[in-house]
Protein backbone atom coordinates (compact mmCIF):
# COMPACT_ATOMS: atom_id res chain seq x y z
CA UNK A 1 0.00 0.00 0.00
CA UNK A 2 1.11 3.24 -0.74
CA UNK A 3 1.57 5.99 2.22
CA UNK A 4 0.23 8.60 0.11
CA UNK A 5 -3.34 6.57 0.08
CA UNK A 6 -3.40 5.82 3.78
CA UNK A 7 -6.38 7.86 5.69
CA UNK A 8 -5.15 7.57 9.20
CA UNK A 9 -5.60 10.23 11.31
CA UNK A 10 -7.00 10.96 14.99
CA UNK A 11 -10.87 10.56 15.68
CA UNK A 12 -10.40 14.94 17.17
CA UNK A 13 -9.08 15.53 13.41
CA UNK A 14 -11.51 13.61 11.72
CA UNK A 15 -14.47 14.94 13.26
CA UNK A 16 -12.97 18.41 13.25
CA UNK A 17 -12.32 18.38 9.71
CA UNK A 18 -15.84 16.54 8.41
CA UNK A 19 -18.54 17.99 11.17
CA UNK A 20 -20.41 20.88 10.80
CA UNK A 21 -23.02 22.31 12.81
CA UNK A 22 -26.10 21.50 11.35
CA UNK A 23 -25.10 19.01 9.67
CA UNK A 24 -27.36 15.79 8.81
CA UNK A 25 -25.30 12.38 10.07
CA UNK A 26 -25.83 8.99 11.11
CA UNK A 27 -23.85 6.35 13.49
CA UNK A 28 -23.64 2.54 13.32
CA UNK A 29 -24.68 0.16 15.59
CA UNK A 30 -27.54 -0.77 17.20
CA UNK A 31 -28.95 -0.22 20.39
CA UNK A 32 -25.84 -0.91 23.21
CA UNK A 33 -23.30 -3.14 20.47
CA UNK A 34 -20.98 -1.56 18.37
CA UNK A 35 -22.07 2.18 18.61
CA UNK A 36 -18.87 4.54 17.74
CA UNK A 37 -18.89 5.79 20.84
CA UNK A 38 -15.12 7.73 20.55
CA UNK A 39 -16.70 9.54 17.42
CA UNK A 40 -19.50 10.35 19.85
CA UNK A 41 -17.99 11.88 22.76
CA UNK A 42 -15.64 13.12 20.68
CA UNK A 43 -18.62 15.35 18.80
CA UNK A 44 -19.85 16.05 22.34
CA UNK A 45 -17.03 17.51 23.03
CA UNK A 46 -16.06 19.51 19.95
CA UNK A 47 -19.59 21.55 20.92
CA UNK A 48 -21.24 20.74 17.79
CA UNK A 49 -25.04 22.11 17.33
CA UNK A 50 -27.89 21.78 15.46
CA UNK A 51 -27.17 18.18 14.20
CA UNK A 52 -30.44 16.04 11.73
CA UNK A 53 -29.87 12.36 12.86
CA UNK A 54 -30.89 9.37 11.21
CA UNK A 55 -30.99 6.02 13.29
CA UNK A 56 -32.81 2.85 13.08
CA UNK A 57 -32.64 1.36 16.61
CA UNK A 58 -29.72 3.38 18.34
CA UNK A 59 -29.03 3.46 21.93
CA UNK A 60 -26.29 4.88 24.11
CA UNK A 61 -24.81 7.09 21.11
CA UNK A 62 -28.08 8.95 19.90
CA UNK A 63 -29.27 9.58 23.45
CA UNK A 64 -25.89 10.99 24.70
CA UNK A 65 -25.52 12.96 21.71
CA UNK A 66 -29.59 14.48 22.78
CA UNK A 67 -28.09 14.55 26.39
CA UNK A 68 -25.55 17.30 25.33
CA UNK A 69 -27.72 18.75 23.39
CA UNK A 70 -26.44 18.42 19.93
CA UNK A 71 -29.27 17.46 18.01
CA UNK A 72 -31.96 19.43 16.81
CA UNK A 73 -33.82 16.77 14.46
CA UNK A 74 -33.92 12.96 14.89
CA UNK A 75 -35.34 10.36 12.10
CA UNK A 76 -35.53 7.01 14.48
CA UNK A 77 -37.22 3.86 14.77
CA UNK A 78 -36.16 3.42 18.44
CA UNK A 79 -34.62 4.79 21.00
CA UNK A 80 -33.88 2.46 23.66
CA UNK A 81 -30.85 0.60 25.76
CA UNK A 82 -31.92 -2.94 27.08
CA UNK A 83 -32.91 -3.21 30.20
CA UNK A 84 -31.32 -0.35 31.72
CA UNK A 85 -33.12 2.13 29.72
CA UNK A 86 -35.83 0.53 27.23
CA UNK A 87 -36.71 4.19 26.18
CA UNK A 88 -33.94 6.27 26.19
CA UNK A 89 -34.31 8.49 28.58
CA UNK A 90 -32.39 11.75 27.83
CA UNK A 91 -34.16 11.41 23.95
CA UNK A 92 -38.26 10.96 25.84
CA UNK A 93 -37.59 14.05 28.24
CA UNK A 94 -35.80 16.02 24.79
CA UNK A 95 -39.34 15.15 23.37
CA UNK A 96 -41.78 15.37 25.97
CA UNK A 97 -40.62 18.91 26.41
CA UNK A 98 -40.65 19.85 22.82
CA UNK A 99 -37.20 20.15 22.58
CA UNK A 100 -36.29 17.94 19.24
CA UNK A 101 -37.90 17.13 16.62
CA UNK A 102 -39.27 13.67 15.37
CA UNK A 103 -40.03 11.65 12.71
CA UNK A 104 -40.74 8.12 13.47
CA UNK A 105 -40.21 5.54 10.66
CA UNK A 106 -39.79 1.55 11.32
CA UNK A 107 -36.47 -0.62 11.26
CA UNK A 108 -37.26 -1.63 8.43
CA UNK A 109 -37.84 1.26 6.87
CA UNK A 110 -35.34 3.69 7.98
CA UNK A 111 -32.55 0.59 6.59
CA UNK A 112 -34.41 0.74 3.37
CA UNK A 113 -34.23 4.48 3.26
CA UNK A 114 -29.68 3.81 3.82
CA UNK A 115 -30.12 1.12 1.39
CA UNK A 116 -32.17 3.52 -1.64
CA UNK A 117 -29.37 6.05 -1.00
CA UNK A 118 -26.53 3.59 -1.39
CA UNK A 119 -27.65 2.37 -4.48
CA UNK A 120 -28.89 6.43 -5.96
CA UNK A 121 -32.20 5.63 -6.42
CA UNK A 122 -34.79 7.83 -4.61
CA UNK A 123 -36.94 5.69 -3.02
CA UNK A 124 -37.02 1.90 -1.85
CA UNK A 125 -40.44 0.22 -1.59
CA UNK A 126 -42.06 -1.90 1.56
CA UNK A 127 -45.32 -3.62 2.58
CA UNK A 128 -44.75 -2.75 6.09
CA UNK A 129 -46.49 -0.36 7.68
CA UNK A 130 -49.82 0.07 5.63
CA UNK A 131 -52.71 1.49 8.00
CA UNK A 132 -50.34 2.11 10.64
CA UNK A 133 -49.84 6.36 11.57
CA UNK A 134 -46.18 5.68 10.98
CA UNK A 135 -47.62 6.38 7.49
CA UNK A 136 -50.73 8.76 8.21
CA UNK A 137 -49.16 11.23 11.36
CA UNK A 138 -46.02 13.09 10.14
CA UNK A 139 -43.60 14.90 12.99
CA UNK A 140 -42.16 17.26 11.15
CA UNK A 141 -44.12 20.35 9.46
CA UNK A 142 -44.65 20.71 6.00
CA UNK A 143 -42.93 23.95 5.58
CA UNK A 144 -39.92 22.79 7.15
CA UNK A 145 -39.95 19.97 4.71
CA UNK A 146 -40.28 22.06 1.64
CA UNK A 147 -37.58 24.73 3.11
CA UNK A 148 -35.04 22.01 4.21
CA UNK A 149 -33.33 21.13 0.78
CA UNK A 150 -31.41 18.03 2.22
CA UNK A 151 -34.74 16.38 3.24
CA UNK A 152 -37.80 15.05 1.09
CA UNK A 153 -41.11 16.77 0.92
CA UNK A 154 -43.26 14.08 2.28
CA UNK A 155 -42.17 11.69 5.16
CA UNK A 156 -43.14 8.76 2.97
CA UNK A 157 -45.74 7.82 -0.22
CA UNK A 158 -48.41 5.15 -0.37
CA UNK A 159 -49.01 4.03 -4.17
CA UNK A 160 -51.45 1.90 -5.78
CA UNK A 161 -49.32 -1.18 -6.86
CA UNK A 162 -47.64 0.03 -10.36
CA UNK A 163 -47.53 -3.70 -11.53
CA UNK A 164 -51.28 -4.16 -10.85
CA UNK A 165 -51.16 -7.61 -8.09
CA UNK A 166 -47.97 -8.93 -9.25
CA UNK A 167 -46.31 -9.57 -6.06
CA UNK A 168 -49.79 -10.18 -4.38
CA UNK A 169 -49.71 -6.53 -3.01
CA UNK A 170 -51.67 -4.01 -3.70
CA UNK A 171 -50.47 -1.09 -1.97
CA UNK A 172 -46.92 -0.24 -1.63
CA UNK A 173 -45.26 2.16 0.58
CA UNK A 174 -42.31 3.90 -0.45
CA UNK A 175 -39.67 5.30 1.65
CA UNK A 176 -37.55 8.67 0.49
CA UNK A 177 -33.80 7.40 0.42
CA UNK A 178 -31.11 9.18 2.98
CA UNK A 179 -27.68 10.54 2.50
CA UNK A 180 -26.11 11.76 5.51
CA UNK A 181 -23.35 14.55 5.00
CA UNK A 182 -21.52 12.14 7.48
CA UNK A 183 -21.77 8.69 8.91
CA UNK A 184 -19.94 7.22 11.99
CA UNK A 185 -19.20 3.59 12.47
CA UNK A 186 -16.81 1.75 14.82
CA UNK A 187 -15.80 -1.96 13.63
CA UNK A 188 -12.95 -4.86 14.74
CA UNK A 189 -10.84 -4.16 12.03
CA UNK A 190 -10.05 -1.65 9.37
CA UNK A 191 -6.50 -1.11 7.05
CA UNK A 192 -5.40 2.17 6.36
CA UNK A 193 -7.03 3.24 3.58
CA UNK A 194 -10.92 2.34 5.26
CA UNK A 195 -11.48 -1.20 4.52
CA UNK A 196 -13.30 -2.89 7.12
CA UNK A 197 -13.86 -6.39 8.57
CA UNK A 198 -17.22 -6.55 10.71
CA UNK A 199 -17.44 -9.57 13.26
CA UNK A 200 -20.89 -10.19 14.49
CA UNK A 201 -23.95 -8.56 13.11
CA UNK A 202 -23.37 -5.88 10.67
CA UNK A 203 -26.73 -3.98 11.55
CA UNK A 204 -27.38 -1.57 8.97
CA UNK A 205 -23.67 -0.14 8.86
CA UNK A 206 -22.83 -1.34 5.65
CA UNK A 207 -26.02 0.84 3.75
CA UNK A 208 -25.35 3.42 6.17
CA UNK A 209 -21.84 3.91 5.17
CA UNK A 210 -22.62 3.57 1.47
CA UNK A 211 -25.68 6.19 1.59
CA UNK A 212 -23.07 9.01 3.17
CA UNK A 213 -20.95 11.51 1.61
CA UNK A 214 -18.59 10.92 3.97
CA UNK A 215 -18.00 8.26 6.42
CA UNK A 216 -15.17 8.44 9.75
CA UNK A 217 -14.37 4.69 10.64
CA UNK A 218 -12.85 4.04 14.15
CA UNK A 219 -11.43 0.23 14.53
CA UNK A 220 -9.93 -1.82 17.78
CA UNK A 221 -7.36 -3.01 15.27
CA UNK A 222 -5.81 -0.88 12.17
CA UNK A 223 -4.24 -3.92 10.69
CA UNK A 224 -1.83 -3.90 7.37
CA UNK A 225 -3.69 -3.93 4.17
CA UNK A 226 -2.60 -7.80 3.34
CA UNK A 227 -3.92 -9.16 6.31
CA UNK A 228 -7.57 -7.91 5.49
CA UNK A 229 -6.85 -9.01 1.31
CA UNK A 230 -6.22 -12.21 2.32
CA UNK A 231 -9.99 -12.90 3.03
CA UNK A 232 -11.45 -10.38 0.71
CA UNK A 233 -15.24 -12.33 1.21
CA UNK A 234 -14.60 -11.54 5.22
CA UNK A 235 -14.56 -8.23 4.44
CA UNK A 236 -17.56 -6.16 4.46
CA UNK A 237 -16.61 -2.16 3.36
CA UNK A 238 -13.87 -2.06 0.75
CA UNK A 239 -11.81 1.82 1.11
CA UNK A 240 -13.61 3.42 -1.46
CA UNK A 241 -16.35 4.68 0.52
CA UNK A 242 -14.03 5.72 3.74
CA UNK A 243 -12.73 9.16 4.60
CA UNK A 244 -10.91 8.77 7.57
CA UNK A 245 -9.73 5.88 9.65
CA UNK A 246 -9.14 6.21 12.94
CA UNK A 247 -7.07 3.87 15.48
CA UNK A 248 -9.47 3.89 18.98
CA UNK A 249 -9.14 0.59 20.74
CA UNK A 250 -12.40 0.67 23.03
CA UNK A 251 -13.87 2.91 20.62
CA UNK A 252 -17.28 1.03 21.25
CA UNK A 253 -17.68 1.21 24.85
CA UNK A 254 -19.55 1.32 26.53
CA UNK A 255 -21.21 -0.39 24.02
CA UNK A 256 -20.50 -4.00 23.26
CA UNK A 257 -17.79 -4.86 20.38
CA UNK A 258 -18.04 -8.62 19.30
CA UNK A 259 -14.85 -10.50 20.31
CA UNK A 260 -13.47 -7.55 22.00
CA UNK A 261 -15.80 -6.67 25.06
CA UNK A 262 -18.88 -6.69 26.16
CA UNK A 263 -21.23 -4.01 26.73
CA UNK A 264 -20.31 -2.65 30.45
CA UNK A 265 -23.91 -2.95 32.40
CA UNK A 266 -22.07 -0.76 35.08
CA UNK A 267 -21.53 2.18 33.18
CA UNK A 268 -25.04 2.13 31.27
CA UNK A 269 -26.92 1.31 34.13
CA UNK A 270 -25.08 4.52 36.22
CA UNK A 271 -25.72 6.73 32.94
CA UNK A 272 -29.37 6.00 32.97
CA UNK A 273 -29.69 6.67 36.80
CA UNK A 274 -27.92 9.93 36.10
CA UNK A 275 -29.86 10.71 33.14
CA UNK A 276 -33.12 10.82 34.92
CA UNK A 277 -32.33 13.97 36.42
CA UNK A 278 -30.63 17.47 34.64
CA UNK A 279 -28.08 18.39 37.53
CA UNK A 280 -26.81 15.15 38.16
CA UNK A 281 -27.09 13.94 33.80
CA UNK A 282 -24.66 17.55 33.69
CA UNK A 283 -21.85 15.94 36.14
CA UNK A 284 -22.21 12.60 34.45
CA UNK A 285 -20.91 14.40 31.08
CA UNK A 286 -18.89 16.66 32.69
CA UNK A 287 -16.80 13.69 34.52
CA UNK A 288 -16.83 11.47 31.46
CA UNK A 289 -17.06 13.25 28.25
CA UNK A 290 -15.86 16.57 29.35
CA UNK A 291 -13.65 15.78 32.03
CA UNK A 292 -11.35 13.95 29.67
CA UNK A 293 -9.16 14.73 26.56
CA UNK A 294 -10.09 11.44 24.81
CA UNK A 295 -11.51 7.98 24.52
CA UNK A 296 -7.86 6.93 26.08
CA UNK A 297 -8.41 8.99 29.35
CA UNK A 298 -11.89 8.04 29.40
CA UNK A 299 -10.37 4.12 29.22
CA UNK A 300 -7.75 5.08 32.00
CA UNK A 301 -10.50 6.78 33.80
CA UNK A 302 -12.59 3.40 33.81
CA UNK A 303 -9.62 1.26 34.58
CA UNK A 304 -7.93 -2.12 33.10
CA UNK A 305 -9.67 -4.13 36.27
CA UNK A 306 -13.33 -2.97 35.00
CA UNK A 307 -12.16 -3.65 31.57
CA UNK A 308 -10.77 -6.66 32.52
CA UNK A 309 -14.34 -7.98 33.75
CA UNK A 310 -16.47 -7.16 29.91
CA UNK A 311 -13.39 -8.47 28.23
CA UNK A 312 -14.66 -11.11 25.86
CA UNK A 313 -13.99 -14.74 25.82
CA UNK A 314 -12.23 -16.13 23.19
CA UNK A 315 -15.75 -19.11 22.40
CA UNK A 316 -18.34 -16.61 22.35
CA UNK A 317 -17.44 -13.58 21.69
CA UNK A 318 -18.83 -12.33 25.18
CA UNK A 319 -17.76 -11.91 28.95
CA UNK A 320 -19.40 -14.97 30.04
CA UNK A 321 -21.14 -15.09 33.16
CA UNK A 322 -20.61 -11.24 33.48
CA UNK A 323 -22.87 -9.44 36.13
CA UNK A 324 -25.46 -7.71 34.27
CA UNK A 325 -29.06 -5.46 34.70
CA UNK B 1 -50.40 -33.61 43.75
CA UNK B 2 -48.73 -30.37 45.57
CA UNK B 3 -49.64 -26.89 44.34
CA UNK B 4 -46.96 -25.93 42.64
CA UNK B 5 -46.04 -22.27 43.39
CA UNK B 6 -44.86 -19.76 40.63
CA UNK B 7 -44.79 -15.82 39.69
CA UNK B 8 -47.31 -14.16 37.21
CA UNK B 9 -43.81 -13.37 35.17
CA UNK B 10 -43.45 -17.13 34.61
CA UNK B 11 -46.86 -18.04 34.26
CA UNK B 12 -47.24 -15.53 30.96
CA UNK B 13 -43.42 -16.55 29.80
CA UNK B 14 -44.99 -20.25 30.20
CA UNK B 15 -47.95 -19.08 28.11
CA UNK B 16 -46.13 -18.26 25.50
CA UNK B 17 -43.49 -20.92 24.98
CA UNK B 18 -47.08 -23.38 24.59
CA UNK B 19 -47.98 -21.28 21.70
CA UNK B 20 -44.96 -21.74 19.83
CA UNK B 21 -45.29 -25.37 17.83
CA UNK B 22 -42.21 -27.13 17.13
CA UNK B 23 -40.21 -25.78 13.77
CA UNK B 24 -41.78 -22.54 14.30
CA UNK B 25 -39.42 -19.14 13.31
CA UNK B 26 -39.46 -17.39 16.28
CA UNK B 27 -38.84 -13.35 15.90
CA UNK B 28 -38.34 -12.36 19.52
CA UNK B 29 -37.87 -8.85 20.84
CA UNK B 30 -36.23 -7.62 23.77
CA UNK B 31 -36.82 -8.71 27.71
CA UNK B 32 -40.16 -11.26 28.61
CA UNK B 33 -40.42 -12.33 24.46
CA UNK B 34 -36.71 -13.67 24.99
CA UNK B 35 -37.15 -15.69 28.02
CA UNK B 36 -40.10 -17.00 26.31
CA UNK B 37 -38.81 -17.98 22.81
CA UNK B 38 -35.88 -19.72 25.07
CA UNK B 39 -38.41 -21.41 26.97
CA UNK B 40 -39.93 -22.92 24.14
CA UNK B 41 -37.25 -23.89 22.69
CA UNK B 42 -36.15 -25.38 25.65
CA UNK B 43 -39.46 -27.18 26.86
CA UNK B 44 -42.09 -27.64 23.91
CA UNK B 45 -40.31 -26.58 20.85
CA UNK B 46 -36.60 -27.91 20.36
CA UNK B 47 -36.92 -27.32 17.14
CA UNK B 48 -37.95 -23.89 16.35
CA UNK B 49 -35.53 -21.52 15.23
CA UNK B 50 -34.72 -18.23 17.15
CA UNK B 51 -33.98 -15.78 15.08
CA UNK B 52 -33.88 -11.37 15.70
CA UNK B 53 -34.44 -8.02 13.68
CA UNK B 54 -30.57 -7.51 13.89
CA UNK B 55 -30.27 -10.21 11.72
CA UNK B 56 -28.96 -13.28 13.89
CA UNK B 57 -30.28 -16.78 13.10
CA UNK B 58 -30.82 -19.77 14.84
CA UNK B 59 -28.11 -18.22 17.80
CA UNK B 60 -26.91 -20.58 20.22
CA UNK B 61 -28.52 -19.14 23.16
CA UNK B 62 -26.20 -20.07 26.14
CA UNK B 63 -26.74 -16.76 28.00
CA UNK B 64 -30.30 -14.67 28.38
CA UNK B 65 -29.48 -11.68 26.02
CA UNK B 66 -30.87 -8.61 27.38
CA UNK B 67 -31.39 -6.73 23.57
CA UNK B 68 -31.77 -8.16 20.54
CA UNK B 69 -27.89 -6.62 20.08
CA UNK B 70 -26.89 -8.12 22.40
CA UNK B 71 -23.95 -10.18 21.36
CA UNK B 72 -25.12 -13.28 22.97
CA UNK B 73 -27.48 -13.58 19.57
CA UNK B 74 -24.41 -13.56 17.46
CA UNK B 75 -22.16 -16.53 18.87
CA UNK B 76 -23.02 -20.10 17.50
CA UNK B 77 -26.10 -18.34 14.50
CA UNK B 78 -26.34 -20.19 11.46
CA UNK B 79 -25.38 -16.14 10.28
CA UNK B 80 -24.98 -13.31 11.13
CA UNK B 81 -26.30 -10.33 8.76
CA UNK B 82 -28.52 -7.29 9.82
CA UNK B 83 -31.51 -5.50 9.41
CA UNK B 84 -31.94 -5.76 5.57
CA UNK B 85 -31.94 -9.57 5.36
CA UNK B 86 -33.95 -10.10 8.82
CA UNK B 87 -36.51 -8.16 7.99
CA UNK B 88 -36.86 -8.87 4.13
CA UNK B 89 -37.15 -12.92 5.57
CA UNK B 90 -40.29 -11.66 7.57
CA UNK B 91 -41.63 -10.02 4.37
CA UNK B 92 -40.95 -12.62 1.75
CA UNK B 93 -43.96 -15.03 1.99
CA UNK B 94 -41.59 -18.43 1.88
CA UNK B 95 -40.15 -17.95 4.65
CA UNK B 96 -42.62 -14.81 6.64
CA UNK B 97 -45.33 -17.59 6.74
CA UNK B 98 -43.37 -19.91 9.22
CA UNK B 99 -42.80 -16.90 11.18
CA UNK B 100 -44.53 -16.17 14.91
CA UNK B 101 -43.18 -13.05 16.64
CA UNK B 102 -43.64 -12.09 19.93
CA UNK B 103 -44.17 -8.25 20.98
CA UNK B 104 -44.52 -6.29 23.89
CA UNK B 105 -46.66 -2.24 23.56
CA UNK B 106 -48.26 0.59 26.07
CA UNK B 107 -51.69 -0.44 24.66
CA UNK B 108 -53.34 -2.36 22.68
CA UNK B 109 -57.05 -1.86 21.16
CA UNK B 110 -59.73 -4.74 20.49
CA UNK B 111 -58.66 -5.14 17.25
CA UNK B 112 -55.27 -6.21 18.30
CA UNK B 113 -53.93 -2.71 16.92
CA UNK B 114 -50.67 -1.93 19.39
CA UNK B 115 -48.88 1.47 20.29
CA UNK B 116 -45.35 1.77 21.08
CA UNK B 117 -44.75 5.13 20.21
CA UNK B 118 -46.83 7.85 22.88
CA UNK B 119 -49.10 8.26 24.99
CA UNK B 120 -51.16 11.91 24.52
CA UNK B 121 -50.69 13.99 21.47
CA UNK B 122 -48.07 13.05 19.22
CA UNK B 123 -46.09 16.33 18.74
CA UNK B 124 -45.86 17.03 22.37
CA UNK B 125 -46.45 13.23 24.10
CA UNK B 126 -47.24 12.98 27.96
CA UNK B 127 -45.04 10.05 27.79
CA UNK B 128 -42.90 8.90 24.89
CA UNK B 129 -41.52 5.63 24.39
CA UNK B 130 -39.14 3.95 22.00
CA UNK B 131 -40.59 4.36 18.92
CA UNK B 132 -41.59 1.10 16.18
CA UNK B 133 -38.18 -0.59 15.78
CA UNK B 134 -39.35 -3.41 14.09
CA UNK B 135 -42.69 -3.98 15.67
CA UNK B 136 -44.73 -2.41 12.86
CA UNK B 137 -43.16 -4.39 10.36
CA UNK B 138 -43.39 -7.74 11.87
CA UNK B 139 -46.73 -6.75 12.74
CA UNK B 140 -47.34 -6.29 8.77
CA UNK B 141 -45.57 -9.00 7.78
CA UNK B 142 -46.04 -12.32 10.03
CA UNK B 143 -49.05 -14.24 10.12
CA UNK B 144 -49.09 -14.84 13.93
CA UNK B 145 -48.18 -12.32 16.33
CA UNK B 146 -48.19 -12.49 20.42
CA UNK B 147 -48.67 -9.33 22.58
CA UNK B 148 -47.29 -9.35 26.12
CA UNK B 149 -49.72 -7.11 27.78
CA UNK B 150 -50.13 -5.78 31.52
CA UNK B 151 -54.20 -6.13 32.19
CA UNK B 152 -54.49 -2.78 33.34
CA UNK B 153 -57.60 -0.21 32.20
CA UNK B 154 -54.57 2.85 30.74
CA UNK B 155 -53.41 -0.21 28.49
CA UNK B 156 -56.61 -1.53 27.31
CA UNK B 157 -58.13 1.23 25.26
CA UNK B 158 -60.66 2.21 23.54
CA UNK B 159 -58.59 3.94 21.14
CA UNK B 160 -54.96 4.08 21.05
CA UNK B 161 -52.44 7.27 21.18
CA UNK B 162 -50.88 6.52 18.31
CA UNK B 163 -51.34 3.10 16.19
CA UNK B 164 -47.56 2.24 15.38
CA UNK B 165 -48.30 -1.77 14.54
CA UNK B 166 -51.32 -3.16 12.62
CA UNK B 167 -53.40 -5.38 14.12
CA UNK B 168 -56.71 -6.03 12.18
CA UNK B 169 -56.80 -1.99 12.07
CA UNK B 170 -60.39 -1.17 12.38
CA UNK B 171 -62.00 -4.71 12.27
CA UNK B 172 -62.65 -7.40 10.25
CA UNK B 173 -61.42 -6.90 6.60
CA UNK B 174 -59.56 -3.30 7.36
CA UNK B 175 -55.95 -4.90 6.80
CA UNK B 176 -56.76 -6.33 3.09
CA UNK B 177 -58.21 -3.08 2.11
CA UNK B 178 -55.09 -1.06 4.04
CA UNK B 179 -52.94 -3.05 1.38
CA UNK B 180 -51.92 -5.21 4.04
CA UNK B 181 -51.44 -9.42 3.98
CA UNK B 182 -53.01 -11.36 6.86
CA UNK B 183 -51.65 -11.14 9.89
CA UNK B 184 -50.99 -8.91 13.04
CA UNK B 185 -51.26 -10.14 16.84
CA UNK B 186 -53.96 -13.76 17.54
CA UNK B 187 -52.72 -13.86 21.09
CA UNK B 188 -52.36 -11.62 23.68
CA UNK B 189 -51.25 -12.66 26.89
CA UNK B 190 -51.34 -10.92 30.48
CA UNK B 191 -50.93 -11.20 33.92
CA UNK B 192 -54.76 -12.15 34.10
CA UNK B 193 -55.41 -14.03 31.36
CA UNK B 194 -54.80 -15.50 27.27
CA UNK B 195 -56.91 -13.69 24.85
CA UNK B 196 -57.47 -14.71 21.37
CA UNK B 197 -58.22 -12.96 18.13
CA UNK B 198 -61.72 -14.08 16.48
CA UNK B 199 -61.17 -14.36 13.06
CA UNK B 200 -64.79 -14.09 12.05
CA UNK B 201 -65.44 -10.40 13.28
CA UNK B 202 -61.20 -9.54 13.96
CA UNK B 203 -61.82 -8.59 17.53
CA UNK B 204 -59.81 -10.17 20.61
CA UNK B 205 -61.81 -12.26 23.22
CA UNK B 206 -60.97 -14.47 26.30
CA UNK B 207 -60.20 -17.81 25.84
CA UNK B 208 -58.35 -18.15 29.12
CA UNK B 209 -57.85 -16.94 32.78
CA UNK B 210 -55.26 -17.69 34.99
CA UNK B 211 -55.88 -19.31 38.66
CA UNK B 212 -57.36 -16.79 40.94
CA UNK B 213 -58.88 -14.55 38.43
CA UNK B 214 -62.31 -14.43 36.89
CA UNK B 215 -63.75 -13.02 33.73
CA UNK B 216 -65.07 -10.47 35.65
CA UNK B 217 -61.89 -9.09 36.86
CA UNK B 218 -60.42 -9.06 33.44
CA UNK B 219 -62.95 -6.75 31.95
CA UNK B 220 -62.54 -4.43 35.10
CA UNK B 221 -59.08 -4.08 34.63
CA UNK B 222 -60.10 -2.81 30.13
CA UNK B 223 -61.86 -0.01 28.74
CA UNK B 224 -63.55 -2.38 26.43
CA UNK B 225 -65.67 -5.21 26.28
CA UNK B 226 -64.73 -8.45 25.10
CA UNK B 227 -66.60 -12.07 24.80
CA UNK B 228 -65.54 -14.41 27.60
CA UNK B 229 -68.61 -17.06 26.78
CA UNK B 230 -65.68 -19.21 25.60
CA UNK B 231 -63.29 -18.56 28.56
CA UNK B 232 -61.52 -21.73 30.52
CA UNK B 233 -59.11 -21.71 33.36
CA UNK B 234 -55.92 -21.70 32.09
CA UNK B 235 -53.49 -24.82 33.27
CA UNK B 236 -50.79 -23.17 35.01
CA UNK B 237 -47.01 -23.97 34.31
CA UNK B 238 -46.10 -27.69 35.19
CA UNK B 239 -43.39 -28.76 37.64
CA UNK B 240 -41.17 -29.87 34.66
CA UNK B 241 -41.58 -26.27 32.66
CA UNK B 242 -41.24 -24.02 35.99
CA UNK B 243 -37.81 -26.32 36.81
CA UNK B 244 -36.47 -25.65 33.00
CA UNK B 245 -37.50 -22.21 33.04
CA UNK B 246 -35.99 -21.13 35.80
CA UNK B 247 -32.61 -23.12 36.32
CA UNK B 248 -32.09 -23.76 31.97
CA UNK B 249 -33.26 -20.51 30.54
CA UNK B 250 -32.82 -17.61 33.42
CA UNK B 251 -30.24 -18.80 35.88
CA UNK B 252 -29.10 -15.64 36.54
CA UNK B 253 -32.71 -14.13 36.99
CA UNK B 254 -32.10 -11.28 34.69
CA UNK B 255 -36.10 -11.46 33.46
CA UNK B 256 -37.24 -13.59 36.29
CA UNK B 257 -35.79 -11.61 39.35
Amino acid sequence: MNSENSKVMSIETAVKRFMDNGAHISIGGFTLNRNPMAAVYEIIRQGFQNLHVYAHSNGTGVDELIGAGCVSRLEIAYAGTGKTAPTCIRFRKAVQEGKIEVEDYSNFMMSLRFLAGAMGVPFMPTLSGLGSEITTTWGFSEEMRKQNHKIANDKLVVLDNPFGRWGNASKVLLVPAINPDVTFIHVQKADPMGTCRIDGLTFADIEQVKASKHVVVTCEELVKTEELRDFPEHNQIPFLHISAVCHVPYGGYPTAVYRYYDYDSDYLRNYAAAAKEDDKFVKFQKKYIYGVKNHQELMKLIGREHLDEIKADVRTGYAVNMKRG
Amino acid sequence: MQVQEYTLKEMMAIMAAREIIDGDIVFAGTGISMLAATAAKNINAPNCIIFFETGAIDSLIEELPLAVADPRVMYGAASNTGLLEAFATMQNRITGDKVIAILGAAQIDKYGNLNTTAIGDYHLPDTRFSGSGGGCDVASFVPRCIAFMQHEKRKFVKKLDYLTSPGQLQGRGAREAAGLRPGGVNVVITNMAVMRMDSENGEIYLDQYYPGVTPDMILENMQFSVDISRATLAKPPTEQELMTLRQKCDPQKLILN
